[in-house]
């Protein structure tokens, strides 16, 4: 782990605090905002999610990778509460989550985006803005009718919102309905309107998936910087630059199970790593890639194939 | 002339004037949040029965009458909504279709001390005909009593009050809530809304309207009676609905009038075209007495049309339906 970066203070402060934790998975972590325990989910036979232990660091930018059909956003899902576990048990800042709903779970300051961008077509931009801010007065049915109870609030929650969507380069677009935002826009758009509820833990799921490479550059900046406003972040990610760049600590996950925890640099240097996820050949060039394999006579493949794509 | 003013009658009459309310309930559901409540149905016919049951057997205030009936409604929105919301949508909609249909045959069924079965419920106008203000010696006008004088006076004021009020939610962070739900409620869970409470909050303001307009029916009618309430009160109210505009405040209120002033002027239209002694409509096609039931295919087609090349309705904004037309 690059510790000396010179970019700012805030990514060696965090990665220096996780230097003596062991690359293993299950590793304890010295300050942990997320600890989960014994986590499993079934869909019939299929064991999706099997999670030992976990512990996610506070302040840190933690990914959490695997190949399709690994649990990943299953176990988002769990974590959130959009999805009960068959057994296990899991915390945020010391209190337990087991059987909360998602909304208090969101309230508490855990907040979510979807791999499939969740914007509200038929609300404009700055509404769906709106709508993330929490304890609204106006959100009640008593005080809904009468503007003098809550306008000041909303106006202040504007304001909030506008400054979010300069941020995310989204400002220009504030009065448009948010369904005719581009994929990649709908990903700035849930990732600021997530910010809106002010959480301590943004969780990602896929926010570089569809997202043009001029975009990508600004939303990893995005990422960075929620860090350095001192929020923790938990990303699902198949893009393993984005993970390598801007990563402090990767998780990853293959069948339902953590199979090894580290810095990016040592992670993908892993051999069960590279066998289970990015694959023997996560180097060659995709049109050279069935050369390869020929020549070598799917041996790879034959050996652990489960694990492949 | 004639079929013009028959028109203008039935579509401000009272018994419009419930199906007003009753479209208005639904846009509160369907429109704005989303609910596919088919058994509105229901609502009215618990609203109407508990304040006239209230009145005629256990004589009981008009005021206290007029809570009974918001009660009914809110206890029945609760039922309804505590197993299903929680639910797909498609689940509230079977239930709240079945549920409308049980009720329906029970008030024409059993406990006839107080339905009376097919007969209705009647006798329970005494107190709000004695606040009638218009004068004795008025005995109509235009083409109305001076009771249905006294009830669309009232009606009409209600519907007003509930349009402004509704304005007030809908422009409110709660009704911005409520249409985020229509459009996606996994997002609006996420963002820390309790979302079923919000479906909740809904379905009950929307069943106390409907409500509402079981009160003016049967005021109007000065009988309530079970045939009224069947499956396709609900359809024709949601007609109305998507005829005027779904997540318009007025698009409900502008559907219903509509179409009872195109169904009578249709209807009528029929007749006379029917009628007489060398009739434009032969009667081997259509006899006088089909004319009540063509007025309704022509009708249909009608909106078969407007679904078509109109889907947000009359007033609608195609941006902003729960309908998806693109």
């Amino acid at each position: 782990m690059p510790a000396e970066s010179d970019m700012t203070a805030t990514p060696s402060r965090a990665a220096a605090a996780l230097a003596d934790v062991p690359r293993e998975p299950g590793a304890p972590k010295p300050d942990p905002i997320v600890i989960a325990d014994n986590i499993t989910r079934t869909f019939g036979g299929l064991r999706a999610v099997s999670v030992d232990h976990l512990e996610i660091q506070r302040g840190v930018i933690t990914a959490l990778i695997g190949p399709n059909g690994a649990g990943k956003t299953t176990f988002f899902n769990l974590l959130t509460g959009f999805d009960e576990p068959d057994t296990g048990d899991w915390s945020f800042n010391g209190t337990s989550l087991n059987k909360v709903a998602p909304h208090k779970v969101a309230r508490m300051g855990m907040v979510r985006t979807f791999q499939l961008t969740k914007v509200l077509s038929k609300l404009t931009v700055l509404e769906n803005m709106r709508l993330g801010a929490t304890g609204q007065r106006g959100e009640g049915f008593l005080a809904a009718p009468f503007r003098a109870l809550w306008s000041g609030q909303e106006s202040a929650n504007t304001t909030r919102a506008r400054e979010l969507l300069a941020r995310f380069k989204l400002d220009a677009k504030e009065s448009d309905f948010a369904g005719s935002l581009s994929g990649g826009q709908r990903k700035l758009l849930e990732m600021a309107r997530a910010l809106m509820v002010s959480p301590e833990l943004v969780m990602l799921d896929e926010p570089m998936a569809g997202v043009n490479p001029a975009l990508k550059q600004s939303l990893l900046g995005h990422v960075k910087s929620l860090r350095e406003d001192g929020m923790t972040v938990l990303f699902v990610e198949h893009d393993m630059d984005m993970v390598r760049d801007i990563s402090d600590w990767v998780v990853v996950m293959a069948q339902g199970k953590v199979i090894a925890e580290g810095p990016p640099d040592s992670i993908m240097s892993d051999q069960r790593v590279i066998d289970a996820y990015l694959g023997a050949h996560h180097d060659t060039d995709i049109t050279q890639l069935e050369d390869v394999l020929e020549a070598e006579g799917h041996q790879a493949l034959e050996e652990d194939g489960d694990n492949r794509e | 002339m004639e079929i013009l003013q028959g028109a203008f009658h039935d579509a401000i009459s009272p018994f419009a004037l419930s199906y007003v309310l009753a479209a208005i309930g639904l846009n509160i559901h369907f429109g704005y949040t989303g609910l596919l409540n088919f058994g509105q149905a229901g609502f009215v016919a618990v609203g109407a029965y508990a304040m006239a049951v209230g009145i005629a057997s256990f004589d009981i205030p008009f005021v206290l009458a007029l809570l009974l009936g918001i009660l009914a409604a809110v206890i029945l929105a609760l039922i309804l909504g505590i197993p299903t919301l929680k639910l797909r949508g498609d689940y509230l909609a079977i239930v709240t279709l079945a549920a409308a249909e049980v009720l329906r045959l029970i008030f024409s069924t059993s406990f006839k001390d107080y339905f009376h079965a097919r007969d209705g419920v009647s006798g329970f106008t005494a107190t709000f005909r004695s606040l009638n203000p218009y004068p004795d010696t008025m005995t109509s006008f235009a083409t109305f009593s001076r009771n249905d004088l006294w009830v669309m006076t009232v009606g009409w004021i209600l519907v007003a009050l509930v349009c402004v009020y509704l304005w007030l939610l809908m422009r409110s962070p709660w009704g911005r809530v409520l249409r985020s739900i229509r459009e996606d409620e996994e997002a609006v869970r996420s963002l820390g809304k309790n979302v079923y409470w919000y479906k909740m909050q809904a379905l009950i303001l929307g069943g106390v309207i409907g409500a509402f307009g079981g009160f003016i029916g049967a005021l109007g009618l000065a009988s309530v009676q079970p045939d009224s309430f069947n499956a396709d009160f609900t359809f024709i109210a949601f007609t109305m609905l998507i005829l005027g505009g779904a997540a318009r405040i007025l698009g409900p209120v502008v559907g219903a009038v509509l179409f009872w002033g195109a169904l009578s002027a249709i209807g009528s239209l029929l007749v006379q075209l029917a009628s007489g002694d060398n009739p434009i409509i032969p009667p081997s096609m259509m006899s006088t007495d089909q004319a009540s039931n063509v007025r309704f295919m022509v009708v249909g087609l009608v909106l078969m049309l407007l679904m078509i090349y109109r889907p947000q309705g009359l007033f609608g904004d195609r941006k902003e339906i729960a309908l998806d037309a693109r």
